[in-house]
């Protein structure tokens, strides 16, 4: 028996979701084992929103009923999560044994320096936002550079700003 | 009779037959050998994350977790080898690197189990050592969290979930960033954190910790213009006697108020009384309910982790949680009305502490339903026994050769029915003698309620009061109570009362009690039966078991108060709750 | 059975009309890698120029994933009684000419070809594309044309870049389901059992254990419920066996878990997919979605009594997942932290029940075992490790690309055979098999057979697949870092070793790579090694030293130059290197002065110019200026 009290939580944690995200976790919550959705759910909202904000987990929390110190740690322990607004343009660098033998690093350090970002932030302008990839399975086009769904193969420091110019950086905005 | 199946293995060579389902770690302890152990803990679920247990089965290229290792029969263990010894203390050296060098200075100095280990196994000197991990500390509530010294044994994790059913906290992020904190990493006070303890009471270094009020204390104790009182509750008596080397479920009452009076204390009363008082408004509370037959079952609201729970677990059971104030409440409360009025004292010039066996009193004290008109609390400080007991040994009190002492009148007088409260199905049964003779008019024939006494989780039963069958539930540990509260919920079982104690075997073994001596552990059944055994001896002894009996309740009701329940009662000894947020999920 | 052969007649007949009928018949490899490298643009300027041509009798298909990734996107060109050929490195661009010229007038455009043939494959008959006495052999028109090949056997690839994975039919023609079918109807989950145990068939995740005995455990076990999960969380770095395996012959898995499933009495399959695999997800959804509608998953499956399903489950970024304990916790909603075995998963997995776990690698071999014959399979390989292994071959080698040679087969036959050597004519240094945990072996280890035994003993291990060669201008002090930072990263902190260990690792090795090595450092990360080795909670936790303690072993000195000496012999790492010019090459253009960002270069025009060593940043600037090769750098 639900409570009028947790009824009305619901509603109100239903209001943070679109109608196609609120049906999957219903769905899933009518499902067998309805807590081993939290990772779907988790992906679900973050395909929505781009990451995961202190409301969309505490909505997740109250509309499956799983502790929120669950949701939260399930969603830290995994790397694919993230918990700020990415930027405009989601360069991923990938960082597989393949690409760091060929260089990837030095590619690596030459973006951080650029936008002035580290690994999992984002730029102020918000245009741009930095993360690593595992491996992304191109090994043969080493380094790989992935500017939203566009890659770049082999990429090589010394043309990271031509590629970063594509998506509107300006490098006298940039750091010195 | 069960027989249950039985392994045979040798560990150490010695020969040892324990139940199939035993791990080696119960086996090897089964026969003294203490094996070392850090995030291993009997009564929480097993982890096998420390790596300190390790120990070598014969066949095992590596070895193994001895805590999560399950025995085999004509398995060969052994516990001790040098490859052992260096790798058990590489592990402890590994957990060092990564905390504070602030031994001398920390709160668990002499009580952690991490020093302990440090020297047992030998680390001696940092092979290893680098960059420490930083996360800020948490102060914003009666349950302090250091991160900083975490070790990670998620032992508070298992106790917060498992235990208490609060699932608070719970470890974020990954690796090296692990850190225990409620979700998204806010301060307890913002999280559904009940303020119990427990989490407190089963660290091994001092990553939990209470917050301190012993600083507030010795400076009211200093203070001319301050008239400082202390009331201690039903349980510290029972235990604070462990601080000093006495075996736990040593009754130590009288040296307990010796031992205040010498602290400077000047006056040192009961919180027993405020629980004969809490039994009168009670009983009143719950007779008038069964006979109007409305808001039933009553349940009771002493214990403020319990409090705290059901605010933000079940809201839906505000209406049937009796309004009474807690007995610290009502006597804090007491101490401010009635005592400053009969000694002529400016209440804002006394200064009440209170020795708790408790974190979640801490909070229960900063309640606004529990300020005095003036804007300051009733009860100003609350000391945990074992803050208590760290002030005694400043102050040097020799607590071990103190004469016995008696309360001061009026308020330190109670009865049996008061000192049982430690123990969790305490409070009912002392409520139980009350009602049964307010209803019926009758004297109890035996005062002894045997079905809820003990250390079980969850005890229920029936008594026959003038014909009606009052159906009973008492349950410790929240986990447990949820399987009582539950079915009040569902309706799916009619209770009339119900005693709830946050804390495993309740108040005996609450979030504020001693780290327990060295061969039982904290949540340890056999360690509540003890401490709880003493406060029925004390129960037993005493001539007067009743709490309508008191005289010195009688004298207040007729002086002050007027009748159980009346208007001033109500004004000074109930209070309300609310629905709090962030809400709990059960 | 009978229904089953129905089935596949209708499939044929579907496909005769469509496809296999067709004068010619052109597949593009349309991978994630193939379609990182152009695959699609390339697949869409063909299909509009056919339609716009109105060009009849060939039929266009997407394919897996061949595993030439140099030379993607790799169109194969099968055409009535020719030779098939394969263009290579496709753009739209040169899809315009070899649609003029090979399409339009059926010759085809040498130049984009696939060099090195090795020999004459004959002329291409469907026959010999689709059918064979044996499951694995069909790959000689598709593959057996080129030295790259040659070294190979495609057993658990076999029908990857053959068949379209997103048709149904099309793996039916292939004999697909047959094996499923054969268990069901035929044999009993003992004898399923038996079969897998006799065929020798070890996990291929990494562990090797045998399959047969894993599925012994779980199918002895009495439970209403058990369950079977196929691993595709490939987390290794410079790792895709997996994914091009799903996105070549989605089929295979399902099938391989169906008569997984009824060996040990499970009804319900998990995939534990990447996130990170967005196509391999797609084509397995739509195999399951086929494969349900055909009956082949749900109710009654294939008309009999017995039921299975699959359900796919997503991971997020996590690397420990691929550790059985993990991953059930994973697919449960939690943590993906490991627990202490036993029990094993066998015994207590999913939601405490029964539940065997294989990877992916492992189920596509299945079918084989079953239709093959576990004789035949037990066959190839050595005395303990059978079949074939695939891996992913990558790093500073000629053929870059997935390989799957027989158990047995040297390193150097895969470096040097399949690979074609180094790349750039540099000197072979080491190659790294079995991942972050595996370990760095000299050449001086080449001629070790690829088998779980051998590799372990040379100091590291099969691991997943992933086989990365370095050569001469990697450091590998900084290579040990480089995967301990990896697994440092990946540790999901449970356990303490493992969680604090591997950061004091790192932590030394970072400052040997800064040129702040001490003496007694090396002993130190021996000794954590050891106590990480034999402490850690999980399988990962105890190989994460691996790369550290197989690159001491082997490339010590290099270890002892960066400590004493303060000098990276491979001039990788930027805190040791200095950076001098050469007089004599030196012809004073400046270049290297314009590029130094603290000015550091002097030197007048045309004359020989200086570095400022005490100033010197060692950003390496002037060492890519120069034009003249006079910038050393050491």
């Amino acid at each position: 028996m639900k409570s009028e009290l947790l009824k009305k939580e619901q509603d109100k944690a239903r209001a943070v979701f679109p109608e196609k995200v609120v049906r999957y976790i219903e769905e899933c919550s009518a499902k067998k084992n309805p807590d081993s959705h939290l990772i779907s759910v988790l992906h679900k909202v973050q395909d929505h929103f781009g990451f995961l904000a202190r409301e969309h987990m505490d909505a997740v929390s109250v509309l499956m009923q799983i502790p929120s110190t669950k949701v939260t740690g399930v969603a830290s322990f995994y790397h694919f999560f993230n918990f700020t607004p990415r930027g405009k343009h989601r360069i991923s660098l990938c960082m597989g044994t393949a690409c760091f033998v060929k260089g990837a690093g030095l590619v690596m350090n030459k973006l951080k320096d650029l936008l002035g970002i580290d690994v999992g932030q984002t730029t102020t302008d918000a245009l741009f936002s930095i993360d690593v990839a595992r491996c992304v399975g191109a090994c043969a086009l080493a380094p790989v550079m992935i500017v939203d769904e566009k890659v770049y193969a082999g990429v090589k420091p010394e043309q990271v700003a031509k590629i970063l110019a594509e998506y509107g950086f300006d490098p006298k905005k940039a750091k010195a | 009779m069960t027989t249950e199946k039985k392994v045979t293995l040798w560990i150490d060579g010695v020969k040892v037959t324990v139940p199939e389902k035993s791990t080696v770690l119960q086996a090897a302890r089964s026969i003294n050998i203490d094996v070392p152990s850090l995030c291993y803990h009997p009564d929480l679920s097993v982890l096998g994350a420390c790596r300190v247990c390790l120990v070598e089965v014969e066949g095992q290229r590596n070895p193994v977790a001895s805590c999560s290792y399950p025995v085999a029969e004509g398995m060969k263990v052994k516990t001790s080898s040098t490859l052992l010894r260096r790798l058990r203390r590489d592990v402890v050296e590994l957990i060092l690197d990564n905390h504070p060098m602030d031994c001398q200075t920390c709160v668990r100095n002499g009580t952690c189990e991490l020093q302990k280990l440090a020297y047992d196994l030998g680390v001696r000197e940092r092979l290893f050592q680098g960059e420490r991990k930083h996360f800020e500390e948490d102060k914003s509530s009666p349950v302090h969290r250091t991160p900083d010294k975490c070790i990670l044994c998620g032992r508070c994790v298992r106790v917060c979930g498992e235990v208490q059913g609060v699932h608070n906290l719970g470890v974020q992020n990954r690796g090296f960033h692990n850190v225990v904190a409620p979700a998204h990493e806010c301060n307890m006070i913002d999280s559904v954190c009940i303020h119990c303890g427990q989490c407190v009471n089963v660290c091994p270094t001092a990553a939990f910790t209470e917050q301190d009020a012993t600083e507030s204390v010795f400076e009211a104790l200093s203070n001319p213009d301050l008239h400082v009182v202390v009331h201690t509750a039903p349980a510290i008596r029972a235990t604070v006697g462990e601080g000093f080397g006495f075996r736990p479920g040593t009754p130590v009452t009288g040296k307990l108020v010796t031992a205040l009076r010498r602290a400077g204390f000047h006056k040192v009363f009961d919180t027993n009384f405020g629980a004969d008082l809490t039994i009168i408004e009670e009983s009143a509370e719950f007779i008038s309910r069964v006979q109007k037959k409305e808001r039933l079952p009553l349940i009771t609201s002493c214990s403020p982790g319990w409090v705290n729970f059901m605010e933000r677990f079940y809201p839906e059971l505000i209406p049937l949680t009796s309004t009474c104030k807690s007995p610290m409440s009502m006597l804090s409360t007491l101490l401010k009305t009635y005592y400053a009025q009969q000694m002529g004292i400016d209440p804002k010039n006394i200064f009440v502490v209170a020795v708790m066996p408790c974190t979640a009193k801490k909070f229960e004290a900063s309640r606004p339903a529990h300020m005095a008109p003036w804007g300051k609390p009733y009860t100003d400080a609350v000391l945990t026994t074992r803050e208590l007991i760290w002030m005694l040994k400043c102050l040097g009190v020799d607590f071990h050769n103190v004469e016995d002492g008696m309360f001061d009148s009026p308020l330190g007088v109670s009865s049996g029915a008061a000192d049982i409260f430690g123990a969790t199905g305490g409070v009912m049964e002392a409520a139980l003698r009350t009602a049964y003779e307010k209803i019926t008019g009758k004297e109890l024939e035996t005062l002894e309620f045997e079905e809820v006494r003990g250390v079980e989780g969850v005890k229920e039963t029936s008594v026959e009061i003038n014909g009606l069958t009052i159906n009973i539930g008492v349950a410790n540990g929240l986990q447990n109570a949820k399987n009582i509260l539950d079915r009040v919920v569902s309706g799916e079982k009619e209770y009339h009362i119900i005693e709830i104690m946050a804390c495993p075997g309740g108040c005996v073994a609450g979030g504020g009690q001693p780290y327990p001596p060295d061969g039982m552990h904290v949540l340890d059944p056999e360690l509540a039966r003890l401490r709880a055994r003493a406060l029925y001896s004390i129960d037993g002894s005493k001539s007067l078991r009743k709490s309508h009996e008191n005289p010195a309740i009688e004298l207040l009701y007729e002086n002050f108060l007027g009748a159980p329940n009346s208007h001033l009662c109500h004004e000074l000894l109930h209070t309300h709750y609310e629905p709090k947020y962030p809400r709990g999920v059960k | 059975m009978e229904q089953l052969l129905e089935l596949r007649r209708k499939a044929e007949n579907r496909l005769q009309k469509e496809k296999l009928s067709s004068k010619m018949r052109i597949t593009v490899g349309s991978a994630t890698c193939e379609n990182a490298a152009g695959a699609n643009e390339v697949f869409k300027r063909v299909e509009e120029l056919i339609r716009q041509h109105n060009v009849k009798d060939v039929s266009l298909s997407r394919v897996g994933c061949t595993g030439r990734c140099d030379m993607e996107p790799v169109m194969t060109v099968f055409a009535k009684d020719a030779e098939p050929v394969k263009y290579i490195a496709m753009n739209p661009d040169k899809a315009g000419k070899f649609f003029e010229s090979h399409i339009l007038k059926g010759v085809p455009v040498q130049a984009l070809l696939m060099p090195h043939k090795k020999k004459e494959v004959g002329a291409f008959s469907e026959e010999k594309l689709w059918a064979g006495s044996r499951l694995a052999d069909r790959f000689s028109p598709v593959f057996d044309d080129v030295d790259f090949f040659g070294k190979q056997m495609r057993v658990t690839l076999r029908n990857c870049g053959v068949i379209d994975p997103e048709s149904l039919d099309e793996y039916l023609v292939v004999r697909g389901y047959q094996a499923a079918v054969k268990v069901l109807t035929e044999m009993k989950p003992q004898d399923v059992v038996n079969s897998i145990t006799k065929s020798g068939l070890r996990g291929r995740g990494g562990g090797g254990f045998p399959t047969g005995v894993k599925w012994n455990f779980a199918s002895v076990q009495k439970s209403e419920e058990k369950y079977i999960i196929c691993n595709a969380d490939e987390g290794d770095p410079g790792a895709f066996m997996d994914r091009s395996t799903i996105e070549g012959d989605p089929h295979t898995i399902i099938e391989g878990m169906i008569i997984g499933g009824f060996a040990i009495g499970a009804k319900q399959g998990y995939v534990y997919i990447r996130a990170e695999y967005p196509l391999a997800i797609k084509r397995l959804e739509i195999a399951i979605e086929a494969a349900r509608k055909a009956g082949f998953l749900g109710k009654n499956i294939f008309g009999t009594d017995w039921d299975f399903d699959i359900e796919i489950r997503l991971g997020a970024g996590a690397f420990v997942c691929g550790e059985e304990t993990a991953l059930i916790r994973s697919i449960e909603g939690e943590r993906g932290m490991p627990r202490p075995r036993p029990p094993y998963p066998a015994v207590r997995g999913l939601w405490g029940k029964p539940t065997v776990i294989n990877n992916v690698e492992t189920f596509a071999n299945i079918p084989v075992v079953i239709l093959d014959g576990p004789e035949w399979f037990a066959s190839i390989g050595t005395d303990k490790s059978k079949g074939t292994k695939v891996f992913a071959l990558a790093g500073k080698v000629c053929n870059t690309g997935l390989v799957e040679v027989p158990m047995g087969t040297t390193l150097r036959e895969v470096v040097y055979g399949v690979g074609g050597g180094i790349r750039d004519g540099k000197k072979f240094k080491a190659v790294q098999t079995g991942g972050p945990a595996g370990g760095c072996l000299p050449d001086s280890c080449l001629d070790t057979p690829v088998d779980y035994e051998s590799l372990t003993a040379a100091g590291s291990m099969m691991g997943s697949g992933g086989m990365i060669v370095i050569d001469e201008d990697s450091c590998m002090v900084d290579m040990a870092r480089f995967f301990l930072d990896f697994t440092q990263d990946e540790s999901c902190g449970k356990c303490t070793p493992c969680r604090e260990g591997t950061k004091r690792m790192l932590e030394i090795l970072q400052r040997i790579v800064e040129g702040k090595g001490v003496e007694g450092d090396i002993e130190k990360l021996l000794r954590l090694g050891d106590t990480i080795k034999r402490t850690s909670l999980c399988g990962l936790g105890q190989a994460s030293p691996n790369p550290v303690i197989s690159t001491i072993k082997h490339f010590r000195a290099e270890y002892e130059a960066h400590i004493r000496e303060k000098r990276c012999p491979a001039g990788v790492c930027t805190h040791l290197l200095t950076y001098t010019i050469i007089p004599e090459k030196c012809i004073g253009c400046g270049a290297c002065k314009r590029k130094c960002p603290v000015n550091c270069i002097s030197g007048k025009p045309k004359e020989v110019h200086v570095i400022d060593a005490s100033r010197c940043i060692r950003c390496g600037q002037c060492f890519s200026a120069c034009k003249f090769d006079a910038v050393k750098r050491k």
